[in-house]
């Protein structure tokens, strides 16, 4: 990923900051221009929204492909966390044994190093989950 | 009154065993714990470094009170994730703080927590600022092999630093510097080196027992006037030591005495250790932390409790020594592993 | 609108093609399919292009006049464009030639779909493949598509009571099929206990129950009901619904993610376009790229109730002679997924179906068929009926 690409994130990556319809009051992470269920009456009107960082696992998976920026920390763990705010986020769940993991499980947010570019390059944060 | 508003700690939380590194090098187990008084040291996670255990202090700190006006962060460390492009700026982000906000990194092997608090200290009593947040962590590196791998961990606390709603009140500090070159690390050099024995006497004993006596006598204290002491903990027992020859009790000294079980956090270790008096102390207590960095310097902190104590939400983050039972002992395949010691291919 | 009919149809077997290039292996199955229509280079009026991953894996992008160029159509200066819609790329193709006949704009049209993955390493297809999530916000954390399958299976199984062996039996079915298709990349028949112990992918999910990398290319020939009867076709098989519908890109976006939302708006309008219902389908071709994909896109075509799949399966629902035979190609985990070829495959296995020459895995006297391809964790959908004129 490419430096600009990804420090244009960093406000959402590093805190959780999405976005809140004013008309309907849905929480959006990540943040949206344009909520979908009120549409034009949301344009331009979006508000900023740094999300509670806790929630409850809603599905998790043990993922034991090879994927190049993940390959030194494999076998790691996925979850859908359905957020106390409301949406629902995909991340990592750290600081756990896949075997001790149940769906319904309280976590929270944390900031953790996600990959580095490379050795030389720069390192790249943001959120994973880490049980309550 | 200048002093800190909040404070938080991170430990990771995994742990090696003395037992197993020293199986590994053909050491005696027993020799370590009864010559360092280290059982175990803290191991960051493969996701961790000293910007994430920086944020998370910091966080933990910002649970119990939300500051109100920082204006400047600082974070010390020996083990920067980068060696040109600073901490506080990740930091900064990550806790909401940016952009109005001065920042840099220091680094004074062990004390460049403390210096940062120094300087916040200084920056609020001038007015320069509201508030400041001070931060030492570190994912300090041991060689494989060598006596620092035994003792180097990670960890880190976090102050605010202000002169509103201060739950402890920094009433003196007092600093020795000195070119003692008892420890050290040269530029593109993955691990550090030691002057040995060099690193007792000369170094860590006459810097912390000078500014220890110093600052009583400033505040004409004596160590009975103390409820807690804490001392920079390269090891359990140079801290002990330098306790029992200023006449301290082992009772003083215990609550902040951590570094048995999570070995020494650097820049994290001592005010980790004043982090976990300032999880049970009552309004009215007295705490001298005392801070040591090698190269080398100490600073000394005499710190009275406010009655401010009384409404701040503790409860909001965890204990430092819950922190510490929070432990997943690994082997050193791992500890390897996490560390990023083992040679990787293209 | 105009009818739009299905003349010819051509493929290469699915599978590791390490002597063949992107290029040649979309020139095979093209000349295959104007062969098979008996037409001239000359008929062809437009040609679109089905292809995900070419300018991630070989860097060779512009992928139409690439395919124009070696079919030998460059010649005549036709549009040929190139679809990229994931996993879906194929079966958008299509739907754009059918488009393009049924509105006027051409009478005659190739549509191709093609994918070339066994010449980056399996680990770089991973990555590339997972360009169909959300890279910001799904793959930059770690989640691949295949962790995302998993996340939808194992909800699913908490929420229908599903039980893990009732998922295997998607690939199984797949396989058995597959082992009767020449044209299919495996042949082995698989037990449920195989894609159990299989090599843990994301679990639940092993590799038994995730299609496999192919390299493969489909191809088709599009015109009007008017241009078959003036070439005297055998056999004439009708576009009775052409529908594409797509839902947010990120799972965690979608309210539900145990069921497609995408493919229960794909079908819901094509089952109103062809005038048909789900139990006048006879057989379905579906987008088993996880089993787990296949089970709930059974439930949201309407086939079976939600939760219910594996338990029809279990009961020989699915096989050649049940009432709903599905996947009689090998479906993608079988006869393979070269991804922007699936779709075009799809259709291919369709038209040999209702022109029974489907052989040992002819489904008995199809009246018509149903065929979904699906992009990404569900993102979008596309569903195709075809049905036999003649």
């Amino acid at each position: 990923m490419t430096i600009p690409r990804f420090w244009r994130e960093f406000e959402h990556r590093y805190r959780l900051v999405g976005t809140k319809c004013p008309s309907c009051g849905r929480v959006y992470f990540p943040p949206r221009d344009v909520c979908p269920y009120c549409h034009r009456e949301s344009v331009g009107k979006m508000k900023k929204y740094e999300l509670k960082p806790t929630g409850k696992i809603y599905s998790y998976t043990v993922v034991h492909q090879d994927v190049p920026d993940f390959k030194f920390i494999k076998p790691y763990i996925m979850v859908l966390v359905e957020m106390d705010d409301g949406p629902k986020i995909t991340g990592q769940l750290t600081d756990i044994e896949p075997e001790e993991v149940k769906i319904g499980m309280p976590v929270k947010a944390v900031f953790r190093r996600i990959r580095e570019e490379s050795a030389s390059g720069i390192i790249e944060y943001g959120y994973k989950f880490v049980p309550l | 009154m200048v002093g800190i508003v909040t404070y938080g700690s991170y430990i990771p939380r995994y742990r090696i065993k003395v037992e197993e590194i020293a199986r590994v090098w053909g050491e005696d187990p027993e020799d370590i714990k009864n010559g360092l008084y280290i059982y175990s040291k803290s191991v960051p996670g493969p996701d961790e470094d000293t910007a994430t255990i920086s944020v998370e202090a910091l966080r933990n700190a910002m649970a119990r009170k939300r500051p109100i006006g920082v204006g400047a962060v600082y974070v010390g460390s020996e083990s920067h994730p980068y060696a040109v492009k600073p901490t506080a700026t990740i930091v900064a982000e990550a806790a909401g703080l940016a952009p109005e906000v001065t920042a840099a990194d220091y680094e004074f092997a062990c004390k460049a927590g403390t210096a940062a608090m120094q300087t916040v200290m200084g920056m609020v009593k001038s007015g320069m600022i509201r508030e400041g947040v001070a931060i030492g962590a570190d994912t300090s590196q041991g060689a494989p092999g060598d006596a620092l791998e035994f003792s180097a961990a990670a960890g880190g606390t976090a102050f605010v630093i202000g002169n509103e709603n201060v739950i402890a009140e920094i009433k003196a500090t007092y600093s020795i510097t000195t070119d003692t070159p008892d420890f050290w690390r040269r530029e593109g050099q993955d691990y550090p080196r030691h002057g040995g024995r060099f690193t007792g006497e000369p170094a860590y004993f006459r810097h912390v027992l000078d500014t220890s006596r110093k600052i009583m006598e400033i505040m004409k204290t004596k160590p009975e006037d103390y409820t807690y002491a804490v001392f920079h903990q390269p090891n359990g027992k140079f801290p002990s030591r330098a306790a029992k020859i200023l006449g301290f009790k082992e009772s003083q000294i215990k609550q902040g005495l951590i570094v048995p079980y999570i070995g020494n956090t650097y820049s994290g270790s001592m005010i980790t250790g004043l982090s976990a008096i300032l999880d049970i102390s009552k309004p009215g207590d007295r705490i001298l932390a005392v801070s040591f960095g090698s190269g080398a310097g100490s600073d000394a902190f005499h710190i009275e409790i406010t009655n401010e104590m009384e409404n701040f939400r503790r409860e909001n983050a965890p204990a430092v020594w819950n922190q510490i039972e929070r432990a997943k002992y690994i082997d050193y395949a791992y500890y390897a592993k996490f560390k990023k010691k083992i040679k990787m291919g293209e | 609108m105009r009818d739009v009919v299905i003349v010819g149809v051509g493929q290469t077997k699915y599978g590791e093609h390490w002597e063949k290039s992107l290029r040649s292996l979309v020139v095979e199955a093209g000349l295959r399919a104007i062969e098979d229509a008996g037409i001239y280079s000359k008929d062809i009026e437009a040609i679109y292009g089905g292809n995900m991953s070419a300018g991630s894996t070989t860097f060779q992008d512009h992928i139409g006049p690439l395919i124009a160029d070696f079919t030998g159509l460059a010649i005549n200066k036709i549009p040929a464009l190139r679809i990229e819609n994931g996993s879906a790329s194929g079966a958008a193709a299509f739907h754009e030639g059918f488009a393009a006949v049924a509105s006027g704009l051409y009478d005659t049209v190739l549509v191709g779909g093609v994918e070339k993955l066994t010449d980056v390493s399996m680990e770089e297809v991973t990555e590339v493949l997972s360009g169909e999530v959300d890279r910001e916000w799904e793959l930059f954390n770690g989640a691949t598509l295949a962790s995302l399958a998993a996340l939808i299976a194992r909800r699913y199984m908490l929420d229908y009571n599903v039980k893990r062996e009732q998922i295997a039996l998607m690939p199984v079915l797949s396989h058995k099929h597959g082992s009767l298709n020449p044209y299919a990349q495996f042949k082995n028949t698989l037990k449920v206990e195989d894609v159990l112990n299989s090599t843990m992918v994301a679990d639940p999910l092993t590799m038994l129950d995730c299609a496999p990398v192919s390299d493969g290319a489909s191809a088709v020939i599009l015109t009007t009901i008017e241009n078959a009867k003036k070439w005297k076709k055998d056999s004439i098989v009708k576009v009775k619904a052409s529908s594409v519908a797509s839902d947010y890109i990120a799972l965690q976006s979608r309210e539900n993610i145990t069921r497609f939302d995408s493919v229960i708006e794909a079908s819901r309008k094509a089952y109103k376009m062809a005038k048909l219902e789900p139990k006048d389908i006879s057989f379905v071709e579906i987008h088993d790229a996880y089993s787990i994909f296949g089970l709930i896109s059974l439930e949201d075509l309407g086939f079976f109730e939600k939760g219910k799949a594996g338990k029809y399966l279990e009961e020989g629902y699915g096989n050649l002679d049940s009432k709903l035979p599905i996947n009689p190609s090998g479906g993608l985990k079988a006869k393979g997924h070269p991804v922007g070829a699936t779709g075009v495959g799809q259709i291919v296995e369709s038209i040999l179906q209702l022109r029974k020459e489907a052989e040992k895995r002819q489904v008995s006297d199809p009246k018509n068929a149903l065929t979904l391809n699906m992009g990404g964790s569900g993102g979008s959908a596309i569903v195709h009926i075809l049905e036999v004129v003649k």
